[in-house]
């Protein structure tokens, strides 16, 4: 079943800088299937993000169509939840009460509900006992769990996330990198995700979509052929490696094409 | 002896080992800062008791000032004063603070009635205020009123201007959650912009509390017959010097206890912000 739909999604800017109109997506077309990992890797300016923006209701859209569930997208909902690049934890909030946070904005739930969801997902992110803290006591990859938590929540249908350990020193990021798999698993959620890591899409997902840059357009989207549940070793695999390889070299056939665009 | 001096480096290097302080280092900024108190009001005494190189007319000394401070305390009405600037202060300040609070919040959330009174606050902002105490005194006389008034006044503009800066100073990152999550005008409102600007609050509290202090001192200063700043006046026109040291004394304490609870305030509303 297709939870997440996007159809020939074209978007245009207008650059006040340059005063000129910018094609940042391009006839844009894939879906995201029911429980998938979907992740969207593309150098920067390839318009993931204006997408990840389109489909989480905080920018407009004119061509093209987003649907969820066969509804179509015309602003934020109660159906995504996103797990965002900075944290963006309340700073007066605790923990408990930033996880709870998305929830009491949506009111879907009912007091005892929100409480018995707070502390499921604090634990199932790893962060029991860090309840009474606040966000300025925890390191980088301890907000990003309590993110992470606040999404998850909210019980979305599909879960967004926009390059949530692109701030993270690297291990910590490989660390959370198999924490997120381990975390997936148990909640069973569609999640699409965000990087320009080509290794991270990889290691993360169910299918990868690469994308290319000015104007942002779907360059290709293959299924990853590796089972699950996956180990951090795998990584280091002849055939990972061959694979991230065959990516990066679309790429960069991408990247030197718009070097000599520059250059002329 | 010898094995004493071979372990004693290894205990030390320990990284986990707190170090050990003496009684000096633990109380240091008591000691330091008391101290020094200590020897300049000695001095200061010695120098007024036992020369007379200062004129009781143009200065004091600090055992003169204690026994006068004694006399208006038990003979004159030194309580009454006090009282009297304090009630002044507590009325005028809880004032200020309520409307400034409330006004500031409304002008930082809206933008169109920010930008037509933004003229007139800055304009009154940037003035000192103690400047329009005569004619305060015409509209309410020299009773308590004017005291009350001039302390609303002084301390009403840095809370407004305060509160409207932390209303205006919302975090992006955290609008885009919010707005992701659904959150209404009236949620960002409630759950982003009043308690992020507690602590730009409690920073105009603590700059209103000081001048709120000097409208106090002048207002009772430039007319009154009651209040601590009566008594420094009344003080230096009678040349009782000893009276008006008195009063600057009680003014200075008071400055350091309001200043002190204003601070303790702030870090009790800022537990959730980085040691700094």
């Amino acid at each position: 079943m297709v939870k997440l739909q996007i159809e020939h999604l074209t978007k245009h800017y207008w650059l006040e800088r340059e005063d000129r109109d910018v094609l940042a997506l391009s006839d844009v077309s894939f879906s995201v299937e029911d429980g998938e990992f979907l992740a969207i890797v593309g150098p920067s300016g390839c318009g993931k993000t204006s997408m990840l923006n389109i489909v989480a209701g905080l920018l407009p859209y004119e061509e093209g169509n987003v649907s969820i569930d066969g509804k179509k997208v015309t602003g934020p909902g109660i159906d995504r939840a996103i797990v965002f690049q900075h944290s963006s934890l309340l700073p007066w909030r605790t923990i408990a009460g930033n996880v709870r946070y998305g929830m009491e904005l949506q009111k879907r739930f009912d007091q005892a509900t929100m409480k018995e969801r707070t502390d499921h997902f604090i634990k199932l992110v790893g962060l029991t006992g860090f309840e009474r803290h606040y966000p300025s006591e925890l390191s980088g990859g301890m907000q990003q769990r309590v993110n992470l938590a606040r999404a998850l929540a909210a019980d979305p249908v599909v879960m967004l996330m926009d390059e949530p350990f692109a701030a993270l020193d690297a291990q910590t990021r490989e660390f959370m990198q198999a924490e997120l798999l381990k975390i997936w698993a148990k909640a069973k959620k569609t999640v699409v995700f965000i990087t320009h890591q080509i290794n991270e899409a990889i290691y993360l997902a169910d299918r990868v979509v690469v994308m290319s840059a000015r104007p942002g357009r779907v360059k290709d989207i293959f299924k990853v052929p590796f089972s699950r549940p996956r180990n951090l070793s795998l990584k280091r695999d002849s055939r990972f490696l061959e694979l991230e390889d065959k990516v990066w070299k679309l790429i960069e056939e991408e990247s030197e094409h718009l070097g000599m665009v520059a250059t002329l | 002896m010898k094995t004493e001096t071979l372990v004693q480096p290894q205990i030390k290097a320990k990284p986990s080992a707190r170090p050990r302080e003496n009684f000096f280092q633990k109380h240091e900024p008591l000691i330091l800062g008391g101290g020094s108190v200590l020897i300049v009001v000695g001095i200061w005494e010695a120098i007024w008791s036992y020369t007379d190189w200062i004129s009781p007319l143009f200065f004091s000394g600090p055992s003169a000032i204690a026994k006068t401070f004694w006399t208006v305390l038990t003979e004159g009405n030194l309580l009454a004063d006090l009282a009297f600037s304090g009630k002044n202060f507590a009325i005028g300040f809880s004032i200020a603070l309520v409307t400034a609070v409330v006004l500031g919040v409304i002008i930082g959330w809206y933008r169109r009635i920010r930008l037509v009174l933004d003229p007139f606050l800055s304009a009154l902002y940037a003035a000192p205020r103690v400047a329009m105490m005569p004619l305060i005194i015409i509209w309410f006389g020299i009773g308590m009123w004017s005291k009350v008034f001039i302390v609303f006044l002084s301390a009403f503009f840095p809370i407004l201007v305060n509160t409207v800066a932390g209303i205006r100073n919302m975090d992006r990152d955290l609008l885009r959650a919010a707005r992701a999550y659904c959150a209404s005008d009236w949620q960002i409102f409630t759950t982003l912009a009043i308690p992020g600007s507690v602590p730009f609050i409690l920073t105009g509290v603590r700059q209103g509390v000081a001048v709120g202090l000097i409208g106090v001192v002048v207002g009772e200063m430039l007319g009154s017959s009651e209040g601590i700043g009566f008594m420094v006046a009344y003080g230096g026109q009678t040349f009782q010097t000893d009276t008006l040291f008195v009063g600057f004394v009680i003014i200075a304490l008071a400055g350091i206890l309001l200043a002190w609870l204003a601070e303790r305030l702030e870090r009790r509303f800022s537990r959730w912000r980085p040691e700094r």
